[in-house]
């Protein structure tokens, strides 16, 4: 389980496609997205990172491409070491990525939260669906386009939201909490609410 | 209650064992202190309502340690906790299945008013979509604060007309 | 076991039936407003007669966003988040997210402020487990051990309210620091009540260690395999209960445990017994470890002095220098100035690996946060453990599992 040379080598000689990544902790990596299941199995019977603690997603804003990177993280009960892996998801509207869940079981639900919140598709998953959010809500929560105080629509059960009238609505911040922009002068950076949906200057989203 | 003391304003000889009060009166004492909860624990207080029911703040004192997950045997439905739009339908199909009568108190800031989760999961509070008689505020509130809620609605019901709600056409 | 229900003669009667005769199978919701579990979860139920065949857990009942909450909070005005994502040890969530944010700061924080943030998530562990306990209790049946365990609790809560101001949700950490020194007196009463707990512990452990019907309920049932909970990224005393001696205390030690003596309970068979055994075992080694820090208090600062951009400074130089109310100024309307950068943290919370996976594009505000959170991986082994299962079985498997949704849906 244990190699003689040290993990960047041992990565970079198995899998030339892998790049190190800027980390501030543990070694991380930059691997294409077809390559990315190969290296986990890679990591997890070679390299002895039995444990695959976190897998997520990063949104980097509709203008930069490529848009969405899924992020895994594992660790390695024997060596006590993490590493990190990072992979961009090949197409920017509409993500896929290939699943994990045959190397950990465990991948299936953390997949499901990374659909759920960035609309990020796992190529191979058993049951792709809606975890967090329930299963008719329009919207991917963790995209930076979408506000904070969410956008209206039709409470899940349609029943209720008749007999009480009520449906999702958006929940600006007019109020608080401040937040300051630093880098601007002191006028435009001073504490005001990053998050409106909508507010007195700009309207109400159709 | 019965004593010899005939000054009470009845005669025991007479009229027997009998007490005369206003029906309103009754009803409400019946219901004032036996106010059984249904705990709607979502969140964090629902732990500060277990507190409640435990024995150091024990809300038995106040005939409510019943605190039955069955909507048709409970009274009260405490919300303790926050209201997600996910959760929000089915708070209100289970006060639809209390029986009447029925009251809300809602625990918490996030019940009341969704709290500091100002976002787009969260429903920004429970008056939305179930009718709310008294609210607690406090993040979470102090088991104290939750039974001077219970003793408020105690005083609120306390001064209902039970009697001709009961035998109105509509309530 | 001590009656064994299974009848190999009718099973396989039933298996050689052709397909119409099968018999129907019942569709069956637990939850979400349910007495046992333990908050907000539903599971959807297939069920043949009272035998579990498909279980599916749904939940984000309780998803608040607080991920998407944290782009766009200052650091510091997040920690009252992370006081309720497991809200029955809300200091050690602090301790974990103070941690995570330092770390992207190469912070290090003086040895006192380690030794508070130690004590007081150790009591945090005993306060979960105890409320852990208690729930488990309840869900099998027995009343008396959460009245034993809610009393024991309400004495950790005065102890927390004197430090902190709140019984919990404590948000008592900062970035670089505390928000507070301990009172006067304060690590003797902390001693005193270990002095009186451990008793009441034991008494309260013999209710149910040797108690028939919890044997009866627990022992054999929801059998967790090693490569199960590892494949399914178990963590905690679920993970330790199935004989896996993973705790990151011992392993990968922050704020200052290498420098504690305590053991770390592992089961060996996996069953309901064993995680409830770990428990039990586990608080009798976090009053181990609060009785080494009350030994040994170390004094000095209990924040870091010169971290300028990241800690407020002390409120009598806030209101007399020119230098330290701008400091002040910067750090609450901006944030405490964190560098660019990705960092993963995890620490050994009550209910297994709380991790924060921070990227910060620099500063006073994350750009992403993500929150490992201990209860959503181990309620994932649920659609496979519940299977073959009776649904009282379930209940008792979801006491011993110990989530909490809060932290599972965030």
């Amino acid at each position: 389980m244990t190699t003689d040379v040290d993990l960047p080598t041992a990565v970079s000689q198995k899998f030339p496609s892998a790049t190190p990544r800027a980390s501030l902790d543990c070694p991380a990596f930059n691997v294409p997205g077809a390559d990315a299941v190969a290296l986990l199995q890679f990591l997890r019977d070679v390299q002895g990172f039995d444990f695959l603690m976190d897998l997520t997603a990063i949104d980097w804003s509709a203008e930069k491409s490529p848009r969405f990177t899924v992020v895994w993280h594992l660790y390695s009960s024997t060596k006590h070491s993490y590493v990190r892996l990072a992979a961009d998801c090949a197409n920017d509207v509409d993500p896929v990525m290939p699943t994990s869940v045959g190397i950990w079981a465990g991948a299936d639900w953390h997949e499901r939260e990374c659909y759920d919140m960035f609309g990020i598709k796992f190529a191979g998953h058993p049951d792709l669906r809606r975890i967090l959010m329930w299963d008719g809500y329009p919207h991917f929560p963790l995209r930076k386009e979408f506000p904070l105080a969410g956008l209206p629509t039709t409470l899940p059960d349609a029943e209720i939201g008749a007999e009480t009238g009520t449906g999702v609505i958006s929940a600006p911040m007019a109020g608080g909490p401040f937040v300051a922009t630093p880098g601007e002068p002191m006028g435009e950076a001073e504490p005001r609410a990053k998050d409106e949906a909508w507010n007195e200057r700009t309207p109400k989203p159709e | 209650m019965v004593t010899a003391n005939s000054e009470l304003g009845y005669n025991s000889k007479i009229e027997g064992d009998v007490i005369v009060t206003q029906a309103d009166a009754a009803i409400n004492w019946l219901r004032t202190n036996s106010m059984w909860p249904m705990p709607m624990g979502l969140a964090c207080c629902a732990i500060e309502l277990m507190a409640t029911a435990s024995s150091r703040f024990d809300i038995s004192r106040f005939g409510a340690e019943v605190m039955r997950f069955s909507p048709r045997q409970s009274d009260c439905m405490i919300v303790a906790g926050t209201v997600t739009y996910k959760m929000a339908p089915v708070v209100r199909r289970i006060y639809d299945q209390m029986a009447a009568p029925k009251w809300v108190i809602a625990m918490g800031a996030c019940a009341s008013s969704g709290g500091m989760y100002r976002s787009y999961a969260t429903l920004q509070g429970v008056d939305r979509i179930v009718p709310v008689d008294v609210y607690v505020s406090g993040c979470p509130p102090r088991p104290e604060a939750l039974l001077d809620a219970l003793m408020k609605l105690q005083v609120k019901v306390r001064g209902e007309q039970a009697w001709s709600k009961q035998f109105k056409a509509t309530a | 076991m001590a009656t064994d229900f299974s009848f190999p003669d009718a099973a396989a009667k039933a298996a050689a039936l052709p397909k119409e005769f099968e018999p129907e199978k019942m569709s069956l919701s637990m939850g979400p407003s349910h007495p046992s579990t333990h908050g907000v979860l539903r599971i959807q139920f297939e069920l043949d007669g009272e035998v579990v065949t498909k279980a599916d857990p749904v939940i984000g009942y309780l998803h608040r966003g607080d991920e998407k909450i944290a782009e766009n909070m200052t650091y510091n005005q997040f920690v009252p988040y992370t006081d309720r994502l497991d809200y029955i040890a809300p200091l050690a969530n602090n301790m974990a997210y103070a941690i995570a944010v330092e770390r992207l700061a190469k912070l290090e924080v003086p040895a006192r402020c380690q030794a508070i943030r130690v004590l007081t998530a150790e009591m945090a562990r005993v306060s979960s487990h105890l409320m852990g306990l208690g729930a488990f209790g309840i869900d099998v049946g027995a009343w008396s051990v959460f009245m034993y365990t809610f009393e024991e609790r309400e004495k950790l809560y005065k102890l927390f309210e004197e430090l902190t101001g709140a019984r919990f949700t404590t948000s008592y950490s900062r970035i670089g620091g505390l928000s507070r020194d301990v009172p006067e007196g304060w690590i003797q009463r902390v001693d005193a009540f270990c002095d009186q707990f451990l008793p009441i512990l034991d008494e309260i452990l013999s209710m149910l260690t040797r108690n028939k019907i919890f044997l009866d309920r627990t022992v054999g049932i929801g059998v967790i395999s090693r490569e199960d909970a590892i494949a399914y990224g178990m963590s905690g005393p679920n993970l330790r209960g199935s004989g896996v001696a993973m705790d990151l205390r011992k392993d990968k030690p922050y704020s200052g445990y290498e420098q504690y003596e305590f053991d770390v309970p592992v089961g060996g068979k996996g069953d309901c017994y064993d995680r409830y055994l770990c428990r039990g075992e586990e608080m009798k080694q976090s009053i181990r470890i609060i009785r080494q820090i009350v030994k040994n208090f170390p004094g000095g600062d209990w924040y870091a002095k010169d971290a300028r951009k990241i800690f407020a400074p002390p409120k009598d130089k806030i209101l007399t220098s020119m230098e330290e109310l701008i400091n002040n100024f910067m750090i609450v309307t901006e944030g405490p100035q964190m560098p660019s950068g990705e960092v993963y943290f995890e620490a050994e919370n009550p209910k297994g690996v709380l991790g924060f996976y921070i990227v910060s594009k620099g500063g006073g505000v994350p750009y992403r946060m993500k929150i490992r959170s201990p209860s959503f991986c181990n309620l994932s082994i649920l659609p496979k453990l519940c299977v073959g299962n009776m649904v009282s079985d379930v209940v008792s498997i979801l006491g011993s599992l110990d989530f909490v949704m809060g932290e599972c849906d965030r």
